[in-house]
Formats: C-alpha cells, sequence, structure tokens
C-alpha cells in the first residue's frame, strides 16, 4: 500500500462526500456519488479485495449513478433547501 | 437544512472515525479475524469444497445461504419498484411521430390512429428527442462487447474475481446503454417486460432448484457433490457445474432486475418514453 496514493485517493472520496452535501444541482450531485464510489472502488483495489472493488465498481460507479440519474430526470434538477 | 446536514454528517462521520480506534490495523496477523476466521477457510476450503477461488467458495459453498437470500433480495426490490410505479399506459395520451422522410413531426390527440408498421413514421419522445448519429453509432458498437465481457465475468467467476452478481449488472447495464443511446421503445422491443419478469423470477427459482436438487439427491441443501450422481462427472467437477448453475441464477435475477428498475424510473413506470 502506497500511503501517498492512498492519501490522495481518501481525500477525494472526503471532498466527493463534501460536495455531494453543498451542491445544489441534483444532477451534479449524482455523478459526484460516481466519482466518490470510484474513489471507494480504488481503495478497495488498493486494499487487495479485488472482488468487493468489481462490484463496487459495477454497482456503485455505473448501474446506481444511472439510477441517479434516471431519477433526476423524472423529478427535479435543483434542490428545494 | 443544508448546514443541519452538514453538522449531522461530521457528528456521525466524527463518531464512526472514533469506533475505527477499536479496530485491528489494516492487515494486523494478530486480529481475531486474521488468527480465526482466514486461516480457517484458506487451509481447509480446497479440501473441502474444491474450488480454487477462496472467494468463490465462500460465497457459492459456505455462505451458499446467504447468497440465496441476496438473489431474492434483489427480486424483491425489482418487484417493488414494479408495483410501486408500474402504471398500464392509457391509448388516448398525446403522441408525437415523425415522418421519416419529409421530417415532418405529427401530433396525434385522443384516440387518432397513424398508420401502424408502414415503416414511413417513427415514435418521437414528447421531452426529449436526441438524434445522435455519434452516440448510437458507438453504442451499437459497445453494447457486444459489454455483453461478452459480462458473460466472460460470469463464466471465470470460478476462478477469479466477479461472479454472477457483477457479470449481471454488466449485463444489464449494456441493455440501458441501449435505452439511453437509442430511445426506451428500442430497448424493450428487444426486451420485453413480460420476458423480464419471468427471467428475474427464474434466476432465483435456478439458485433454489439447485440447492433443492441437491436435497432431491440426498445430500444437504445446495451441497454440489450430489450433483455428481446425475451428471456424467466426477465430484469435483460436479461441484464446479453447481456452482456455475447457481451464478447463473444470480446473473439472471441481477440482470433482469436492473433493467426492470431503470425502465421503471426513467418512464415513470409508462414504459414508452424516458431517458
Amino acid at each position: 500500500m502506497i500511503w501517498q496514493l492512498d492519501l490522495a485517493i481518501l481525500s477525494l472520496v472526503i471532498l466527493c462526500a463534501v460536495a455531494a452535501i453543498w451542491v445544489k444541482d441534483l444532477l451534479g450531485c449524482s455523478i459526484l456519488f460516481g466519482a466518490y464510489s470510484f474513489m471507494m472502488c480504488l481503495l478497495w483495489a488498493i486494499m487487495g479485495s479485488v472482488d468487493v472493488a468489481f462490484t463496487e465498481a459495477s454497482v456503485g460507479a455505473g448501474v446506481s449513478t444511472v439510477f441517479f440519474v434516471a431519477a433526476v430526470f423524472r423529478t427535479t434538477r435543483r434542490t428545494k433547501d | 437544512m443544508r448546514l443541519f446536514g452538514f453538522i449531522i454528517v461530521c457528528l456521525s462521520g466524527a463518531l464512526l472515525l472514533y469506533a475505527t480506534q477499536d479496530f485491528p490495523p489494516w492487515g494486523d496477523p494478530g486480529s481475531p479475524a486474521s488468527t480465526h476466521v482466514s486461516p480457517r477457510y484458506l487451509e481447509k476450503s480446497m479440501e473441502e469444497t474444491d474450488v480454487p477461488n477462496v472467494v468463490t467458495s465462500v460465497l457459492a459453498d459456505y455462505r451458499g445461504f446467504d447468497t440465496m437470500f441476496e438473489t431474492t433480495v434483489i427480486f424483491a426490490a425489482g418487484m417493488s419498484c414494479f408495483i410501486l410505479l408500474r402504471i398500464v399506459r392509457k391509448e388516448d395520451e398525446d403522441r408525437y411521430y415523425r415522418h421519416v422522410s419529409t421530417g415532418v413531426t405529427f401530433h396525434i390527440k385522443g384516440k387518432g390512429r397513424i398508420p401502424e408498421r408502414s415503416g414511413e413514421f417513427e415514435r418521437i419522445d414528447t421531452m426529449w428527442t436526441p438524434y445522435d448519429l455519434i452516440i448510437k453509432t458507438m453504442a451499437r458498437f459497445l453494447v457486444p462487447f459489454i455483453q461478452l465481457f459480462a458473460l466472460y465475468v460470469l463464466a471465470h467467476g470460478h476462478e477469479s474475481p466477479g461472479g454472477g452478481f457483477q457479470g449481471g449488472v454488466i449485463m444489464g447495464a449494456s441493455f440501458i446503454v441501449m435505452a439511453i443511446a437509442f430511445d426506451l421503445r428500442t430497448a424493450l422491443n428487444g426486451f420485453r417486460e413480460k420476458v423480464d419478469g419471468l427471467l428475474s423470477a427464474l434466476g432465483v427459482f435456478i439458485y433454489a432448484g439447485t440447492g433443492a436438487l441437491c436435497l432431491v439427491l440426498g445430500g444437504n441443501f445446495i451441497d454440489y457433490k450430489e450433483l455428481a450422481k446425475i451428471l456424467p462427472v466426477d465430484q469435483v467437477e460436479a461441484r464446479a457445474y453447481g456452482i456455475l448453475s447457481v451464478e447463473t441464477g444470480v446473473f439472471i435475477a441481477v440482470m433482469a432486475v436492473m433493467v426492470c428498475i431503470y425502465i421503471n424510473i426513467a418512464s415513470e413506470g409508462k414504459h414508452d418514453e424516458g431517458l
């Protein structure tokens, strides 16, 4: 485990998480969730659990982001608060 | 409200960070998981289950019940999405058609009809009518490769990372790519709703059926080595085929449920137009 890489990815995870709360555009929010999932996938891969990383990449970063985008398409793009 | 949410997130994050202090360090050989759990599986899985990949042996053999009910949960998720969202389309809704050769758009109201199946008219979406040759061509090229990769992940999941769940998600994603690049009706023409519902139930049935077959043949539930009595192979290979059939069940169920959820969300349950 290379700690510089680990630190960079972990800070990106936290950045994505905080940005997903603060951003007002829900489409951007779902894309940030996708980026968050992909960073988590990289973290799993670094820690050597390839199966979990694979599931995270396909489910978290792939399909669930599309579900979020579809839900945003059918509801509203701006948050009320 | 946003500030309130941010404070809650910070508090629970701090609490989680505080709780992780009790965890053993990452990769610590002296932690309970590394002294009791992992060595047991690493040493015994080959002689007990004859599976080359320890993750697969835990997922499909030691924790076979767990994976079966996981598949059932996914099936239930798809069905609840269907029950909550599905609306049978009314015939007298407004529809738009484009005359292909002239490009004239027709707005059909109420019970008005257009000569169907003549090939001169194409239905277009009311909300969003993309026509992008690049995306369509790329999707047409990519989808076969995505599906081939999904089948590889399923077939090779026995020995390498992957398996039914990931392969099923990738296969479902290929149909979603079709629905996004073309339109929802094109995707539904290739993957009808009835087929979708039947497949999601069939996947769970294949899993439970393989387990029950082992029970009928005189072993325990999901005890794959009993399949050697009806297959012309020895017990080691019977285990491999048993796990493959179980993974195929997971694959089919997950694929069908992913497509079902996507189509129901994207079209608000009307199954005619959407993202």
